[in-house]
Protein backbone atom coordinates (compact mmCIF):
# COMPACT_ATOMS: atom_id res chain seq x y z
CA UNK A 1 0.00 0.00 0.00
CA UNK A 2 1.34 3.87 -0.77
CA UNK A 3 1.95 6.28 1.62
CA UNK A 4 -0.56 9.20 2.32
CA UNK A 5 0.41 12.84 2.88
CA UNK A 6 -2.07 14.96 3.79
CA UNK A 7 -1.17 18.54 2.83
CA UNK A 8 -3.34 21.45 4.51
CA UNK A 9 -3.41 24.27 1.94
CA UNK A 10 -3.77 24.90 -1.49
CA UNK A 11 -1.78 27.71 -2.67
CA UNK A 12 1.60 27.82 -4.28
CA UNK A 13 2.77 25.64 -1.43
CA UNK A 14 0.47 23.22 -0.97
CA UNK A 15 0.36 22.69 -5.28
CA UNK A 16 3.61 22.48 -5.48
CA UNK A 17 3.64 19.85 -2.48
CA UNK A 18 1.00 17.83 -3.81
CA UNK A 19 2.41 17.68 -7.46
CA UNK A 20 5.66 16.32 -6.50
CA UNK A 21 4.86 14.17 -3.50
CA UNK A 22 2.13 12.60 -6.43
CA UNK A 23 5.35 12.36 -8.61
CA UNK A 24 7.47 9.96 -5.84
CA UNK A 25 3.85 7.75 -5.72
CA UNK A 26 2.44 9.00 -2.56
CA UNK A 27 -0.88 9.36 -2.56
CA UNK A 28 -2.09 12.99 -1.54
CA UNK A 29 -5.07 14.63 -0.05
CA UNK A 30 -5.21 18.44 -0.77
CA UNK A 31 -6.79 20.33 1.87
CA UNK A 32 -8.25 23.95 0.83
CA UNK A 33 -10.53 25.74 2.50
CA UNK A 34 -11.68 28.04 -0.65
CA UNK A 35 -14.18 26.38 -3.56
CA UNK A 36 -10.33 26.65 -5.51
CA UNK A 37 -7.00 26.24 -4.92
CA UNK A 38 -4.49 29.20 -5.91
CA UNK A 39 -4.30 30.59 -2.83
CA UNK A 40 -3.33 34.51 -3.11
CA UNK A 41 -2.41 33.67 -6.82
CA UNK A 42 -5.66 34.18 -7.80
CA UNK A 43 -5.84 37.79 -6.55
CA UNK A 44 -2.47 39.01 -8.27
CA UNK A 45 -2.72 40.32 -12.00
CA UNK A 46 1.13 39.75 -12.81
CA UNK A 47 4.16 39.13 -11.09
CA UNK A 48 7.85 40.65 -10.03
CA UNK A 49 10.37 41.01 -11.24
CA UNK A 50 9.48 39.86 -14.69
CA UNK A 51 5.99 41.06 -15.03
CA UNK A 52 4.33 37.71 -16.31
CA UNK A 53 1.29 36.76 -15.67
CA UNK A 54 0.05 35.25 -12.63
CA UNK A 55 -2.27 32.60 -14.37
CA UNK A 56 1.30 31.29 -16.43
CA UNK A 57 2.13 30.00 -12.58
CA UNK A 58 -1.42 29.13 -11.96
CA UNK A 59 -1.48 26.98 -15.11
CA UNK A 60 1.69 25.39 -14.00
CA UNK A 61 0.57 24.53 -10.88
CA UNK A 62 -2.23 23.39 -11.88
CA UNK A 63 -0.84 21.14 -14.75
CA UNK A 64 1.27 19.31 -11.64
CA UNK A 65 -1.35 18.58 -9.68
CA UNK A 66 -3.47 17.13 -12.58
CA UNK A 67 -2.65 13.66 -11.28
CA UNK A 68 -5.08 10.56 -10.22
CA UNK A 69 -2.86 10.46 -7.04
CA UNK A 70 -4.16 14.20 -6.05
CA UNK A 71 -7.58 13.81 -3.84
CA UNK A 72 -8.66 17.61 -3.71
CA UNK A 73 -11.06 18.60 -0.82
CA UNK A 74 -11.92 22.37 -1.55
CA UNK A 75 -14.48 24.32 0.85
CA UNK A 76 -12.97 21.86 3.54
CA UNK A 77 -11.47 22.81 7.13
CA UNK A 78 -10.11 21.19 9.48
CA UNK A 79 -11.89 20.58 12.81
CA UNK A 80 -10.06 18.03 14.97
CA UNK A 81 -5.66 17.16 14.55
CA UNK A 82 -5.09 13.40 16.08
CA UNK A 83 -2.04 11.90 15.96
CA UNK A 84 -1.49 7.90 17.49
CA UNK A 85 2.47 8.13 16.98
CA UNK A 86 3.49 8.06 13.62
CA UNK A 87 -0.40 7.75 12.45
CA UNK A 88 -2.07 11.18 12.00
CA UNK A 89 -6.33 11.30 11.52
CA UNK A 90 -7.93 14.64 10.49
CA UNK A 91 -11.48 15.18 11.00
CA UNK A 92 -13.12 17.84 8.01
CA UNK A 93 -15.74 20.25 8.68
CA UNK A 94 -17.69 17.76 7.55
CA UNK A 95 -17.36 14.98 9.70
CA UNK A 96 -14.92 13.36 7.41
CA UNK A 97 -12.11 11.49 8.28
CA UNK A 98 -8.44 11.25 7.00
CA UNK A 99 -5.36 9.40 8.05
CA UNK A 100 -2.16 9.90 7.13
CA UNK A 101 1.87 8.76 7.39
CA UNK A 102 2.66 12.79 7.19
CA UNK A 103 1.39 15.79 7.23
CA UNK A 104 2.61 18.61 5.30
CA UNK A 105 1.46 22.20 6.67
CA UNK A 106 1.11 25.03 4.05
CA UNK A 107 -1.35 27.33 5.48
CA UNK A 108 0.39 30.40 3.75
CA UNK A 109 0.06 33.77 5.19
CA UNK A 110 -2.60 36.55 5.42
CA UNK A 111 -2.52 40.38 4.00
CA UNK A 112 -1.93 42.59 6.61
CA UNK A 113 -5.38 44.29 7.46
CA UNK A 114 -4.68 47.72 6.98
CA UNK A 115 -7.92 49.53 8.96
CA UNK A 116 -5.33 48.69 12.08
CA UNK A 117 -3.36 51.21 10.68
CA UNK A 118 -5.56 53.88 11.05
CA UNK A 119 -3.65 56.46 10.54
CA UNK A 120 -3.45 55.89 7.00
CA UNK A 121 -7.34 56.20 6.75
CA UNK A 122 -8.24 52.61 4.90
CA UNK A 123 -11.95 52.20 5.30
CA UNK A 124 -12.43 55.92 6.30
CA UNK A 125 -11.47 57.34 2.92
CA UNK A 126 -12.31 55.86 -0.35
CA UNK A 127 -9.11 56.24 -2.27
CA UNK A 128 -6.69 54.80 0.57
CA UNK A 129 -6.67 51.28 -1.37
CA UNK A 130 -4.46 48.19 -0.67
CA UNK A 131 -2.05 46.32 -2.77
CA UNK A 132 -4.71 43.87 -3.37
CA UNK A 133 -7.20 46.29 -4.53
CA UNK A 134 -5.00 47.92 -7.32
CA UNK A 135 -4.33 44.05 -8.06
CA UNK A 136 -8.01 44.09 -8.76
CA UNK A 137 -8.10 47.01 -10.84
CA UNK A 138 -5.18 46.23 -13.17
CA UNK A 139 -6.81 42.71 -13.69
CA UNK A 140 -10.16 44.77 -14.42
CA UNK A 141 -7.81 47.33 -16.87
CA UNK A 142 -9.34 50.17 -14.86
CA UNK A 143 -7.68 52.48 -12.00
CA UNK A 144 -10.07 54.83 -11.04
CA UNK A 145 -11.02 56.78 -8.05
CA UNK A 146 -14.30 55.98 -6.19
CA UNK A 147 -15.92 58.80 -7.62
CA UNK A 148 -15.09 57.13 -11.51
CA UNK A 149 -12.40 59.83 -12.24
CA UNK A 150 -8.85 59.14 -13.17
CA UNK A 151 -5.89 59.75 -10.17
CA UNK A 152 -3.60 61.62 -11.17
CA UNK A 153 -0.92 61.71 -8.36
CA UNK A 154 -0.53 58.64 -6.71
CA UNK A 155 1.17 57.92 -3.80
CA UNK A 156 2.12 54.08 -2.81
CA UNK A 157 2.93 53.64 1.05
CA UNK A 158 5.38 51.18 2.03
CA UNK A 159 6.04 49.22 5.16
CA UNK A 160 2.53 49.00 6.40
CA UNK A 161 1.87 46.52 8.85
CA UNK A 162 5.40 44.82 8.73
CA UNK A 163 8.34 46.63 10.64
CA UNK A 164 5.84 48.56 12.74
CA UNK A 165 5.78 47.48 16.97
CA UNK A 166 2.75 49.50 16.79
CA UNK A 167 0.46 46.60 15.30
CA UNK A 168 3.03 43.77 16.65
CA UNK A 169 5.22 43.25 13.88
CA UNK A 170 8.43 44.02 13.72
CA UNK A 171 9.90 41.76 10.78
CA UNK A 172 10.03 42.89 7.26
CA UNK A 173 7.71 40.93 4.64
CA UNK A 174 10.58 41.70 2.32
CA UNK A 175 8.25 41.61 -0.55
CA UNK A 176 6.05 44.87 -0.30
CA UNK A 177 8.73 46.88 -1.42
CA UNK A 178 9.54 45.33 -5.09
CA UNK A 179 5.71 44.76 -5.37
CA UNK A 180 5.23 48.78 -4.80
CA UNK A 181 8.02 49.07 -7.43
CA UNK A 182 6.61 46.82 -9.64
CA UNK A 183 2.76 48.40 -9.21
CA UNK A 184 4.38 51.95 -9.61
CA UNK A 185 5.34 50.91 -12.94
CA UNK A 186 2.25 49.49 -13.87
CA UNK A 187 0.32 52.59 -12.99
CA UNK A 188 2.70 54.28 -15.59
CA UNK A 189 1.75 52.09 -17.87
CA UNK A 190 -1.80 52.39 -17.64
CA UNK A 191 -1.82 56.02 -16.61
CA UNK A 192 1.34 57.81 -18.78
CA UNK A 193 -0.63 60.97 -17.09
CA UNK A 194 0.33 60.26 -13.65
CA UNK A 195 2.96 60.72 -11.21
CA UNK A 196 3.57 58.07 -8.89
CA UNK A 197 5.91 58.66 -5.82
CA UNK A 198 7.09 56.10 -3.58
CA UNK A 199 7.28 56.61 0.42
CA UNK A 200 9.82 54.33 1.84
CA UNK A 201 11.76 53.74 4.94
CA UNK A 202 14.68 51.37 3.04
CA UNK A 203 14.53 49.82 -0.71
CA UNK A 204 14.65 46.34 0.14
CA UNK A 205 15.34 44.86 -3.05
CA UNK A 206 17.14 41.36 -2.38
CA UNK A 207 15.79 39.18 -5.00
CA UNK A 208 17.12 38.22 -7.91
CA UNK A 209 16.53 41.16 -10.45
CA UNK A 210 14.32 42.79 -8.15
CA UNK A 211 17.23 46.33 -7.43
CA UNK A 212 17.31 46.12 -11.73
CA UNK A 213 13.23 46.54 -11.55
CA UNK A 214 13.61 49.53 -8.97
CA UNK A 215 16.56 51.23 -11.60
CA UNK A 216 13.80 50.75 -14.62
CA UNK A 217 11.00 52.20 -12.22
CA UNK A 218 13.02 55.42 -12.06
CA UNK A 219 15.04 55.47 -15.33
CA UNK A 220 11.81 54.14 -17.69
CA UNK A 221 8.74 54.87 -15.55
CA UNK A 222 9.79 58.37 -13.99
CA UNK A 223 8.90 56.76 -10.68
CA UNK A 224 9.58 59.15 -7.60
CA UNK A 225 10.99 58.06 -4.54
CA UNK A 226 10.56 59.52 -1.05
CA UNK A 227 12.46 58.40 2.08
CA UNK A 228 10.18 58.88 5.19
CA UNK A 229 7.65 56.90 6.74
CA UNK A 230 4.17 58.68 5.90
CA UNK A 231 2.95 59.97 9.66
CA UNK A 232 -1.35 60.04 8.35
CA UNK A 233 -3.76 60.51 5.88
CA UNK A 234 -6.10 63.08 5.75
CA UNK A 235 -8.64 63.65 3.29
CA UNK A 236 -9.37 67.41 1.91
CA UNK A 237 -12.23 68.85 1.09
CA UNK A 238 -12.47 67.68 -2.56
CA UNK A 239 -11.60 64.44 -2.19
CA UNK A 240 -7.96 64.58 -2.25
CA UNK A 241 -6.02 63.05 0.32
CA UNK A 242 -3.06 64.71 2.22
CA UNK A 243 -0.24 62.97 3.59
CA UNK A 244 2.34 64.15 5.71
CA UNK A 245 5.81 62.59 5.60
CA UNK A 246 9.51 63.84 6.63
CA UNK A 247 11.18 63.92 3.55
CA UNK A 248 14.36 62.78 5.40
CA UNK A 249 17.12 63.09 2.63
CA UNK A 250 15.73 66.95 2.79
CA UNK A 251 15.48 67.04 6.48
CA UNK A 252 12.38 68.69 6.35
CA UNK A 253 8.94 67.86 6.85
CA UNK A 254 6.58 67.45 3.66
CA UNK A 255 3.23 67.27 2.79
CA UNK A 256 1.46 66.34 -0.44
CA UNK A 257 -1.74 66.19 -2.02
CA UNK A 258 -2.63 62.39 -3.84
CA UNK A 259 -5.54 61.61 -5.31
CA UNK A 260 -5.25 57.84 -4.71
CA UNK A 261 -3.16 56.08 -1.58
CA UNK A 262 -2.17 52.35 -1.88
CA UNK A 263 -0.70 50.58 1.02
CA UNK A 264 1.61 48.15 1.10
CA UNK A 265 0.10 45.70 3.53
CA UNK A 266 2.52 42.94 4.80
CA UNK A 267 2.36 39.36 5.27
CA UNK A 268 1.08 37.85 8.02
CA UNK A 269 0.28 34.13 9.57
CA UNK A 270 -2.87 32.96 8.38
CA UNK A 271 -5.95 32.88 10.88
CA UNK A 272 -5.96 29.17 9.25
CA UNK A 273 -2.70 28.39 10.20
CA UNK A 274 -3.03 29.97 13.92
CA UNK A 275 -5.73 27.49 13.88
CA UNK A 276 -3.56 24.86 12.96
CA UNK A 277 -0.93 25.56 15.81
CA UNK A 278 -3.49 25.22 18.37
CA UNK A 279 -5.28 22.33 17.26
CA UNK A 280 -2.05 20.64 16.36
CA UNK A 281 0.21 21.59 19.43
CA UNK A 282 2.95 23.23 16.51
CA UNK A 283 4.96 25.80 17.77
CA UNK A 284 5.12 29.47 16.38
CA UNK A 285 7.14 31.93 17.08
CA UNK A 286 7.65 35.27 18.04
CA UNK A 287 6.59 36.23 14.54
CA UNK A 288 3.63 34.38 15.30
CA UNK A 289 4.80 32.39 12.07
CA UNK A 290 5.39 28.43 12.50
CA UNK A 291 8.95 27.91 14.60
CA UNK A 292 10.97 25.89 12.17
CA UNK A 293 13.10 23.04 13.76
CA UNK A 294 16.29 25.03 12.40
CA UNK A 295 16.54 27.86 10.45
CA UNK A 296 19.58 27.01 8.81
CA UNK A 297 19.15 23.10 7.82
CA UNK A 298 15.67 22.07 9.22
CA UNK A 299 12.89 25.14 7.73
CA UNK A 300 10.92 22.18 6.84
CA UNK A 301 10.69 20.80 9.61
CA UNK A 302 8.03 21.55 13.06
CA UNK A 303 8.45 20.08 16.76
CA UNK A 304 6.31 17.30 15.69
CA UNK A 305 7.58 14.34 13.75
CA UNK A 306 5.89 13.69 10.71
CA UNK A 307 4.61 17.37 10.50
CA UNK A 308 6.13 19.31 7.88
CA UNK A 309 5.96 22.86 6.66
CA UNK A 310 5.92 24.25 3.25
CA UNK A 311 6.00 28.24 2.07
CA UNK A 312 5.05 31.05 3.74
CA UNK A 313 3.26 30.03 7.04
CA UNK A 314 6.71 29.92 8.32
CA UNK A 315 8.00 33.33 7.33
CA UNK A 316 7.39 35.53 3.94
CA UNK A 317 8.58 34.25 0.92
CA UNK A 318 8.34 35.12 -2.95
CA UNK A 319 6.74 32.41 -5.19
CA UNK A 320 10.05 31.31 -6.25
CA UNK A 321 11.06 30.66 -2.38
CA UNK A 322 7.85 29.31 -1.61
CA UNK A 323 8.23 26.45 -4.59
CA UNK A 324 11.76 26.21 -3.87
CA UNK A 325 10.38 25.50 -0.07
CA UNK A 326 7.76 23.28 -1.16
CA UNK A 327 10.45 21.10 -2.77
CA UNK A 328 12.28 20.66 0.10
CA UNK A 329 9.83 19.86 2.06
CA UNK A 330 8.33 16.55 -0.09
CA UNK A 331 12.24 15.95 0.37
CA UNK A 332 12.04 15.70 4.22
CA UNK A 333 8.72 13.88 3.96
CA UNK A 334 10.02 11.40 1.54
CA UNK A 335 12.84 10.91 3.62
CA UNK A 336 11.17 10.37 6.66
CA UNK A 337 8.76 8.27 5.13
CA UNK A 338 11.73 5.68 4.06
CA UNK A 339 14.20 6.16 6.62
CA UNK A 340 12.70 7.63 10.15
CA UNK A 341 8.67 6.39 10.30
CA UNK A 342 8.22 3.63 12.75
CA UNK B 1 43.34 88.47 16.92
CA UNK B 2 44.93 86.85 14.13
CA UNK B 3 41.42 85.85 12.79
CA UNK B 4 40.02 89.25 12.84
CA UNK B 5 42.24 90.50 11.11
CA UNK B 6 41.58 87.94 8.34
CA UNK B 7 38.23 89.42 8.54
CA UNK B 8 38.92 92.94 7.68
CA UNK B 9 41.08 91.57 4.32
CA UNK B 10 37.34 89.71 3.91
CA UNK B 11 38.99 85.85 4.58
CA UNK B 12 37.00 84.00 7.17
CA UNK B 13 38.90 80.40 8.44
CA UNK B 14 36.25 77.88 7.87
CA UNK B 15 35.56 75.47 10.03
CA UNK B 16 35.60 72.07 8.48
CA UNK B 17 32.21 70.86 7.66
CA UNK B 18 32.92 66.99 9.00
CA UNK B 19 31.96 65.49 11.92
CA UNK B 20 34.84 64.71 13.95
CA UNK B 21 33.91 61.44 15.76
CA UNK B 22 36.78 60.87 18.13
CA UNK B 23 36.95 64.17 19.11
CA UNK B 24 33.27 64.97 19.54
CA UNK B 25 31.60 64.53 23.16
CA UNK B 26 29.01 62.12 23.51
CA UNK B 27 28.50 61.69 27.21
CA UNK B 28 24.84 62.97 26.33
CA UNK B 29 24.30 60.17 24.16
CA UNK B 30 25.26 58.09 26.63
CA UNK B 31 23.61 59.37 29.08
CA UNK B 32 20.50 58.63 27.42
CA UNK B 33 21.72 55.21 25.92
CA UNK B 34 22.08 54.19 30.24
CA UNK B 35 18.32 55.51 31.34
CA UNK B 36 16.12 55.25 27.83
CA UNK B 37 17.46 51.98 26.07
CA UNK B 38 14.74 52.35 22.96
CA UNK B 39 17.32 55.56 22.16
CA UNK B 40 19.08 52.49 20.10
CA UNK B 41 16.59 51.45 18.03
CA UNK B 42 15.76 54.47 15.43
CA UNK B 43 15.93 53.48 12.10
CA UNK B 44 15.30 57.38 10.61
CA UNK B 45 11.93 56.66 9.32
CA UNK B 46 11.02 60.18 9.82
CA UNK B 47 7.52 59.76 11.30
CA UNK B 48 8.30 61.61 14.56
CA UNK B 49 9.74 64.62 12.42
CA UNK B 50 6.90 64.33 10.04
CA UNK B 51 4.05 64.43 12.94
CA UNK B 52 5.81 66.80 15.13
CA UNK B 53 3.71 69.98 15.17
CA UNK B 54 7.18 72.39 16.17
CA UNK B 55 8.88 70.79 13.18
CA UNK B 56 6.30 71.70 10.92
CA UNK B 57 6.15 75.30 11.83
CA UNK B 58 9.90 75.67 12.80
CA UNK B 59 13.28 74.33 11.78
CA UNK B 60 13.57 71.39 14.31
CA UNK B 61 13.80 67.74 12.96
CA UNK B 62 13.60 65.37 15.94
CA UNK B 63 15.11 62.52 14.07
CA UNK B 64 18.00 64.96 13.05
CA UNK B 65 18.43 65.68 16.88
CA UNK B 66 18.86 61.92 17.77
CA UNK B 67 21.41 61.66 14.98
CA UNK B 68 23.24 64.52 16.29
CA UNK B 69 23.61 63.43 20.04
CA UNK B 70 24.39 59.94 18.48
CA UNK B 71 27.46 61.60 16.80
CA UNK B 72 28.22 64.08 19.88
CA UNK B 73 26.82 67.34 18.06
CA UNK B 74 25.50 68.52 20.70
CA UNK B 75 25.94 72.16 20.49
CA UNK B 76 23.40 72.34 17.64
CA UNK B 77 21.07 70.38 19.80
CA UNK B 78 21.60 72.31 23.02
CA UNK B 79 20.06 75.19 21.26
CA UNK B 80 16.98 73.33 19.26
CA UNK B 81 16.18 71.00 22.03
CA UNK B 82 14.22 73.56 24.17
CA UNK B 83 11.65 74.17 20.87
CA UNK B 84 9.88 70.46 21.92
CA UNK B 85 7.04 71.18 23.60
CA UNK B 86 6.69 67.35 24.68
CA UNK B 87 3.13 66.75 23.76
CA UNK B 88 4.26 63.02 23.00
CA UNK B 89 3.09 62.87 19.07
CA UNK B 90 6.50 61.75 18.10
CA UNK B 91 6.10 58.71 20.58
CA UNK B 92 2.98 57.23 19.39
CA UNK B 93 4.00 57.22 15.56
CA UNK B 94 7.21 55.82 16.11
CA UNK B 95 7.39 52.18 14.35
CA UNK B 96 10.28 51.26 16.39
CA UNK B 97 8.97 51.94 19.91
CA UNK B 98 11.13 54.62 20.97
CA UNK B 99 10.55 56.67 23.70
CA UNK B 100 11.03 59.74 21.93
CA UNK B 101 9.63 62.34 24.70
CA UNK B 102 11.47 60.80 27.05
CA UNK B 103 14.84 61.27 25.05
CA UNK B 104 13.87 64.74 24.79
CA UNK B 105 13.49 65.50 28.37
CA UNK B 106 16.83 63.09 29.36
CA UNK B 107 18.86 65.46 26.38
CA UNK B 108 17.62 68.61 28.83
CA UNK B 109 18.84 66.76 32.19
CA UNK B 110 21.83 65.94 30.18
CA UNK B 111 22.58 69.33 29.44
CA UNK B 112 22.29 70.92 32.45
CA UNK B 113 24.01 68.36 34.08
CA UNK B 114 26.94 68.83 31.81
CA UNK B 115 26.43 72.04 32.56
CA UNK B 116 26.78 71.37 36.40
CA UNK B 117 29.76 69.25 35.51
CA UNK B 118 27.55 66.21 37.26
CA UNK B 119 28.36 63.79 33.77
Amino acid sequence: MSKQVIIIGGGVAGLEAAGQLSKAGIEVSLIEKENKTGGHLNKWYKLFPDRRNSSEVKEYLDGITHHDGIKLLTNTTIEKFNRNKSHFSIITNEGKELTADAIVVATGFDLFKSARKEEYGYGIYDNVITSTDLEEMFRKGKIVLSNGNVPKTIGIVHCVGSRDEKVGNLYCSKLCCVTAVKQAIEIREHLPESKVFCFYMDMRMGGAFYEELYREAQEEWGVNFIRGKVSEAGEAIDNKLIIKVEDTLAGRPLKMEVDLLVLMAGMEMSEGGKKIAKMGGLNTGENRFFAVADHHYGSNRSNIKGVFYAGTCTAPMSITETISHARAAVSEVMDYLKNERK
Amino acid sequence: MKENNMEKFGFTISKGRQIDYESNDRRIAEYIFKREPSFRLCIECGGCSATCTTGNLTKFSLRELHILIKRGENDQVRQNIRKCMLCGKCTLVCPRGVNTRNIVVLAKQAFQKSDEYAI
